[in-house]
């Protein structure tokens, strides 16, 4: 073998090289591609995963994703309908159902992500606007559960709401798709990320939190000084109603007691009531001479009348 | 959930040594086969499944273990940790909490409005795993990313329903238990490929500048019960003991009724029995008692002082205070 045929062998190897690898392609699960010959697409687009043809050099393959894409949303500042400043951060997902038209009118995902941003964050605008802020916060009218501050929860937070987040996220996903749908990509979901008060918002909303609080604690101070104050109400109730029960069963049983005495004595002493007095004047006196009583008696006593009589 | 090899480092352009060309083609096809031998063999960990893609198209499911496949430009694999399981964290770091950023960027991340329109801080974590490796790596671009994404959402629906009471106290087993099935359904609709294994609501709290007055609420609701418990304690302290002493008040009355009741009756026997008996001889009897009555007072008192009729004027005359005389004059 010649140098020279060596030579022409390598140059032909890789001519047939470079014709093989400008021929084909490779299509990964996740790709879907364009043709275009000279920028301008031919054919329809490859949605297939797998090695394919192309002519070489004058063919190009763009590819386009073909999962599913994230769109995140920037924080906006946006007002709700009751002049309410809140941070808004939402995201979307998409996907290239049409990479031709997507590359016609889009051209890249960059392009895709922009005309999102615009659309997305117009119709999340519009929405917002729209509606109340308890709108945008609550789901369903759901009870809230009974928790012993319940009490505190304010009258705008006691509204019904009509539509409520979710019905708000399809509204803006309803519209942005109206909007998207000669684009060749297709939302499939819309969500408000985060929902929070701008910072001025916020400062008076931890304002309100904290005197709510303190109206809280006040409550239950009070409730706790009341509740303490009916217990002793009630004690002391209880106690005099106790001790002047026990006093009136006692008196009236001494009552019936001294009365039934009573009758017992002067059944008896009606008998004989001088004797009585004597027998009676008997005791006193026997009773009250102590040893610092001074007795007298007379001669013509009872006592002594004896001793007169016989001198 | 990486696709690990995209591909293979090309080599490096080396200048070919002054050999002979016929081996020196040799050695270069002996590279080659060595490098397609070596990436054709590949293993794949206990925890992990391998998705083999044939010129980009998916092809099988390999197991853990060693396997084989075409070499690199052919076939490629995707590994994915299907047994292992997963856990993202939203509100806190537990890895880069030292880093300055990622905190202030957790706590926008937990920081949430109420139903009552009110704040809460909420940090929470979802543990999953990959139960669906196609999907996983072939269906959305950033799974991880969009994952967050939704939680965040999610948790925001859920707690946006419910008091900053509830979120608190008493909801958080609630709010655990809806966001996961929400979030699962959610994983289901996006073809995500994730199963959530659980959600665990962290520390939950209201933001840093109201949590004294959260506080104070705590405490006043330990007065209240301290208030309540202190006058119940006095009640039961002093209502059985005035019982007690009610019931001792009657006993005692009964017990004064009774002696009374006895007693009189004593006496009115004793009178009666006497009467009889000085109805038979009234004079000798009352002359009787009045004598022994006197008999028993006259030894007891201090002096005893006889007084005839003659003696007139006698009393200031006594000396009271004296010492006992018992002076019988005639």
């Amino acid at each position: 073998m010649s140098r020279v045929m060596m030579v022409v062998l390598g140059v032909i190897g890789l001519l047939a090289l470079l014709v093989l690898s400008g021929a084909t392609y490779v299509v990964d699960e996740t790709e879907q591609i364009v043709l275009t010959q000279f920028g301008s697409p031919v054919g329809e687009p490859v949605t297939t995963p797998g090695l394919k043809l192309k002519l070489p050099f004058i063919q190009t393959a763009n590819r386009f994703e073909k999962r599913f894409l994230e769109w995140d949303g920037d924080s906006n500042q946006l007002p709700t309908k009751d002049k309410r400043f809140i941070h808004v951060d939402t995201y979307a997902r998409w996907r290239i159902i049409d990479p031709l038209k997507f590359f016609q009118r889009l051209r890249d995902e960059r392009g895709g992500q922009s005309r999102l941003d615009d659309i997305l964050d117009g119709e999340s605008r519009n929405t917002i606007a729209k509606h109340d802020l308890i709108e945008v916060v609550r789901n369903t009218n759901r009870e809230f559960a009974a928790t012993e501050e319940l009490g505190s929860v304010g009258d705008e937070a006691r509204k019904k709401i009509k539509f409520g987040r979710g019905e708000l996220e399809n509204e803006v996903l309803r519209n942005a798709q109206a909007r998207t749908s000669d684009l060749g990509i297709e939302i499939l979901d819309f969500r408000f990320k985060r929902i929070n008060y701008v910072e001025e918002v916020q400062r008076e909303v931890y304002a309100r939190m904290i005197s709510e609080r303190k109206r809280i604690a006040e409550q239950f101070r009070a409730e706790g000084a009341g509740e303490a104050a009916r217990i002793n109400g009630e004690r002391e109730r209880e106690l005099r109603t106790i001790t002047s029960e026990a006093y009136r069963t006692a008196q009236e049983i001494k009552g019936v007691a001294d009365a039934s005495a009573a009758t017992i004595y002067a059944r008896a002493y009606n008998l004989d009531a001088a004797f009585y007095r004597f027998t009676r004047s008997m005791e006193v006196l026997e009773e009250t001479m102590g040893p610092d009583t001074v007795v007298l008696l007379a001669t013509d006593g009872e006592l002594l009348r004896f001793l007169e009589n016989s001198r | 959930m990486t696709r690990t090899i995209r591909s293979m480092p090309g080599g490096p352009d080396f200048r070919p040594p002054d050999v002979n060309p016929r081996s020196a083609g040799l050695v270069i096809l002996a590279l080659l086969v060595a490098l397609a031998l070596w990436s054709s063999i590949f293993t794949v960990a206990p925890e992990e499944v391998g998705v083999v893609l044939t010129f980009g198209r998916y092809s099988r499911q390999v197991d853990p273990g060693l396997n084989f496949k075409l070499p690199y430009p052919i076939e490629v694999v995707s590994k994915v940790p299907v047994q292992r399981q997963l856990k993202e964290e939203f509100g806190f770091r537990t890895q880069r909490a030292a880093v300055r950023s990622s905190f202030v960027a957790s706590q926008e991340e937990a920081l949430m409005l109420t139903g009552d329109l009110n704040v809460a801080v909420v940090e929470w974590t979802t543990q999953f795993r990959v139960n669906d490796p196609f999907k996983a790596l072939f269906r959305v671009r950033n799974p991880i990313e969009t994952f967050r994404d939704m939680n965040e959402a999610i948790m925001r629906t859920v707690v946006g329903d419910r008091s900053v009471s509830e979120v608190l106290t008493i909801g958080r087993q609630e709010i655990a238990s809806e966001v996961e099935l929400r979030l699962q359904e959610l994983c289901d609709q996006y073809e995500l490929g994730l199963k959530i294994e659980q959600v665990v609501l962290q520390d939950v709290n209201p933001p840093d500048e109201v949590k004294p007055s959260f506080n104070e609420v705590n405490q006043a609701q330990q007065e209240r019960e301290k208030l309540i418990n202190e006058a119940r304690t006095a009640f039961n302290q002093i209502i059985p003991r005035a019982r007690g002493e009610a019931h001792q008040t009657i006993e005692e009355a009964e017990g004064y009724a009774t002696d009374r009741v006895n007693r009189a009756e004593g006496d009115a026997k004793r009178f009666r029995a006497l009467v009889l008996a000085y109805r038979k001889a009234p004079e000798v009897t009352r002359r009787r008692i009045y004598l022994e009555s006197m008999q028993r007072i006259l030894p007891r008192v201090r002096r005893s002082i006889v007084v005839d009729d003659e003696f007139k004027g006698l009393v200031p005359l006594l000396n009271l205070d004296g010492p006992r005389a018992t002076e019988v004059k005639p």
